[in-house]
Formats: C-alpha cells, sequence, structure tokens
C-alpha cells in the first residue's frame, strides 16, 4: 500500500482549484429543481388526488388521462418534449432548469393526486358511518375522522416521492443543465490527462452526495411509518 | 302508560328494483327494548340502518317524537345524535385514543364542555369496567374492549334510542358476554333500544318484544316468551327449528 495516494483513486481533481465548491453548485442545481418541484407537486396533488375521488365521470376520466400518460412516459422523454418541443414549436425560450421543474412538477403531482387518491380510498366506509350515526356533518366527519387518518397514511409514502424526485433530477444533464453529474463529467474532461482516475473518485463523491442528500428523508419517512402505525 | 317514541310507516327499502324492506309498520315505546331476528339477507340491519337515514329509503316515514329523519332532512345531524348506533364491524377512530373516540362528537358535534364530558365519559368507562383504558388507543383493545367503547361513545351523545347492529357477531366467543352484559345493563335502565342478533339465548333475556323479518317484512311480533314457546306463525316456527338439534339415532 506504500503507493497508495488519493490520485490513485482519482480524488486527488477533487481539491484542485474549485472543483468541490462546483460539485456543491451542481447538487445545489439539483436540490433547487427537486425541491421547487416538491413545493408545486405536493399542494397540487393533494388537490388533483381529492377531485380524483369526486363522482364526475369527466373529470375522472381527464385526471386519469393524465396521470397514465405522464406514468407510461419515460421522465426523459418528458424532459426532451418540453425542452425542445417547447423552443421549436411553441417558439418560447424556456432554459433547461426551468423545462426541468415543469416536468418535475408535473410527473410529482400527478404521482402525489394517486398517492392520496389512494389514501383517501382506503379509509373503510364504516369511519364515514360510525362519523356519520355520531352526528358529525360532512365537514366534520372530513376535518376530524378522515383527513388525520389520511396524512399518517401519506406522510411517509409521499417523502419516498421526494427522494425518488432528488434521484431522478440526475437526468436533466440530458438536456444541457449543469447539475452534480455534469460538473463531474467537465471536470473528468479538464483532468483527463493529469488524473486518468477522476471519474471513479468524482462518482464515489457524488455517490455518497445523493446518499447524504436522500437518506434523512428516508429516515424520516420511516420513522413516521413507524410513529403513527394504525 | 306506553310513551311511543319511534315510528316507522310503510316503510320501503329498494336498491334499484330489488326491494329489500316492504311496508314496515312499527312502534317503539320509550324504555322498550325490541329485539329483531331473522336469517342473513332478510334486511334486519337494513332496517336499523334505514332508522337513522344511513340508508335512503323509497316510500314510508320514520320519525323520533315528531321529527320525521329522512336522508335529505337539513336537521339530520341533529336527529342523528339522538340516536346511537354500535355497528358490527369495530367502527372506533383507530387515530384517537378511547377517550378521544368518546369525547370528539360531544366536544365538536354538540359543544359541550371538555372537562364536563370527559368526566362523564370516564364514569361510562367505568361502568363498562374500562376506566383504566382511557389513553389506549383502539389497536391495544380487544374486540369485547373495543365494543364496550363504541357503546360508550355513543351513550356520551346522551341518545334517546340506541341501535346494535349485531354487535357480537365478529367477537370471539369468550368476548360476547362481556358486551352482551353490558346491553342488558342498558335494558335494565330503561334505555330505549333495538338490537339486531342472531344469539337467541341473549334475545330472549333482553327483549321486551321480539320481531321476526322474513322476506322484508316483519312476519312475527311478539313478546320473548310467547315467541320462544308458542309462535303464532309458521314462519317463526321454521326459524326457530334452526337452532334446534337433533339426532336421529343414537349409538350406544
Amino acid at each position: 500500500m506504500a503507493d497508495f495516494d488519493l490520485a490513485s483513486i482519482g480524488l486527488d481533481v477533487l481539491f484542485k482549484g474549485k472543483n468541490f465548491a462546483r460539485l456543491m453548485g451542481g447538487l445545489g442545481v439539483a436540490l433547487k429543481i427537486s425541491l421547487l418541484a416538491v413545493a408545486v407537486s405536493i399542494p397540487s396533488g393533494i388537490l388533483l388526488g381529492m377531485l380524483m375521488t369526486w363522482e364526475n365521470k369527466v373529470l375522472r376520466f381527464l385526471l386519469r388521462a393524465y396521470l397514465e400518460f405522464i406514468r407510461i412516459m419515460p421522465q426523459l422523454v418528458l424532459l426532451f418534449i418540453v425542452f425542445f418541443g417547447s423552443t421549436k414549436i411553441m417558439k418560447l425560450h424556456v432554459s433547461g432548469e426551468m423545462a426541468s421543474i415543469i416536468v418535475f412538477s408535473l410527473w410529482g403531482t400527478a404521482e402525489m393526486a394517486d398517492l392520496v387518491r389512494g389514501a383517501l380510498a382506503s379509509i373503510p366506509k364504516h369511519q364515514y358511518e360510525s362519523a356519520a350515526a355520531l352526528g358529525l356533518t360532512r365537514t366534520q366527519t372530513f376535518i376530524h375522522v378522515i383527513l388525520p387518518q389520511t396524512v399518517r397514511r401519506l406522510l411517509p409514502i409521499s417523502i419516498n416521492l421526494i427522494t425518488r424526485m432528488v434521484k431522478t433530477t440526475s437526468l436533466v444533464l440530458m438536456i444541457g443543465v449543469v447539475e452534480v453529474l455534469k460538473v463531474a463529467q467537465q471536470i473528468i474532461e479538464a483532468n483527463r490527462a493529469t488524473s486518468p482516475n477522476a471519474a471513479f473518485g468524482l462518482y464515489l463523491v457524488i455517490f455518497i452526495l445523493y446518499f447524504l442528500a436522500c437518506w434523512p428523508i428516508s429516515l424520516l419517512a420511516k420513522y413516521l411509518e413507524r410513529k403513527w402505525k394504525v | 302508560m306506553a310513551e311511543p317514541l319511534l315510528f316507522v310507516e310503510h316503510l320501503l327499502k329498494q336498491y334499484g328494483d330489488k326491494v329489500i324492506l316492504k311496508d314496515i309498520s312499527l312502534t317503539v315505546n320509550k324504555g322498550e327494548v325490541v329485539v329483531i331476528v331473522g336469517s342473513s339477507g332478510c334486511g334486519k340491519s337494513t332496517l336499523l340502518r334505514c332508522l337513522n337515514a344511513l340508508e335512503p329509503i323509497q316510500g314510508g316515514i320514520v320519525r323520533l317524537g315528531d321529527e320525521s329523519i329522512t336522508h335529505d332532512s337539513k336537521n339530520l345531524t341533529e336527529i342523528r345524535q339522538k340516536i346511537g348506533m354500535v355497528f358490527q364491524s369495530y367502527d372506533l377512530f383507530p387515530h384517537l385514543t378511547v377517550l378521544g373516540n368518546i369525547l370528539l362528537a360531544p366536544t365538536k358535534v354538540q359543544g359541550r364542555d371538555k372537562a364536563e364530558a370527559a368526566r362523564e365519559a370516564m364514569a361510562l368507562l367505568e361502568r363498562v369496567g374500562l376506566k383504566d383504558r382511557a389513553e389506549s388507543y383502539p389497536a391495544e383493545l380487544s374486540g369485547g374492549q373495543k365494543q364496550r367503547v363504541a357503546i360508550v361513545r355513543a351513550l356520551a351523545m346522551h341518545p334517546e334510542v340506541m341501535l346494535f347492529d349485531e354487535v357480537t357477531a365478529a367477537l370471539d366467543p369468550e368476548m360476547v358476554r362481556e358486551v352482551q352484559d353490558v346491553m342488558l345493563d342498558l335494558a335494565d335502565e330503561g334505555k330505549t333500544m333495538l338490537i339486531v342478533t342472531h344469539e337467541m339465548q341473549f334475545a330472549r333475556a333482553v327483549a321486551d318484544r321480539i320481531l321476526l323479518i322474513d322476506g322484508g317484512q316483519i312476519v312475527e311480533d311478539d313478546d320473548p316468551e310467547v315467541f320462544f314457546t308458542a309462535p303464532k306463525t309458521d314462519k317463526a316456527k321454521q326459524f326457530l327449528n334452526l337452532f334446534e338439534y337433533h339426532r336421529s339415532k343414537r349409538n350406544k
């Protein structure tokens, strides 16, 4: 192990110039896209999910169609459609970052809506009936009986959705957004001659960064799931 | 002497074209314990559910005192407060403690003082032997305990009538008795009760009056001794035969 040094696993480039700061900046872009999309997805998903439990057939069909379309499409294809489609067809200039936020919001909203719909549907009918038999109005039933149970079922699974959204931002480099993976590629290219092992070191660091970003969220989900186990 | 409280007149209940209850008429007096029996699917649970408008009816009238009970009446939630109901399935709210379950409707619906309602709830819990479980969650209780809490939750609203829809049917045999004892106790206290059950021994003990429903109609309406010893109709005799066991040959 005498000749072991940082260069042998390609970590030396990390400390050259502003490379580490650039990498963190890239992670910041990824987190910004995912968190903005989460901020849009959660309220709009809750709203759509509640609408999905309504009796109106036309509304239900439209929401179902939206959900299925978003789910069937790979996220990468959605990114291409929005990014290239908006410029070529609609003559709009949408930045890669903006296109990413739009796609992730559309996707997150669809997934969240389905989680909300499922959580609402999983509340047994007799919960509504016993509340009605006690004289609760529909609004009181929703606020005091249905909502608290729905939120308990929903929180852990929606937190998992957030981690999925954070992870999937690694696709946005394909439409030219300079996020953490793109920064890594740039550093690897620039140091190809001097640090041929940089790829291993940098991707290892990115692995750790993603892990550190998602692990606490995942732990929180597990904790809530245990705490609220009904 | 008898003071009529609950009136059902020519009640018709159907799902689509299928008639579940036809032309049911019935008057229940204050303090009377009416047990409704009948084979599965005869409509006895549906009748109970029509009495507090959990099921909309297609004809006839249901009245509590002077107030008519219909699925779309404006004061439905007020009338329902006067009619307590306990179901077969464990219907406690899983996210609330025993006390939280009991206090929800008195405080949120009736706007009663929380401390006062809690004192009464504790007294009721003590009466059914569950005072020490006030802070437990439903998931920590046995089936029999859950049903006793469900009874207390209904009683806490001070209902004028209590409806029991096969409340022991889903319980393990050793827990049936503890729930039935609470119901017997309420009957002795003079509560007006309508009970749907399959337990004939219990029916005989608790009832002031027994109704047999068959094919969506009341076919027999007797006091329990007459019903079990000298039923008037063939339907009642056939029904009671279901609970008699014979063995034609005994090998010694």
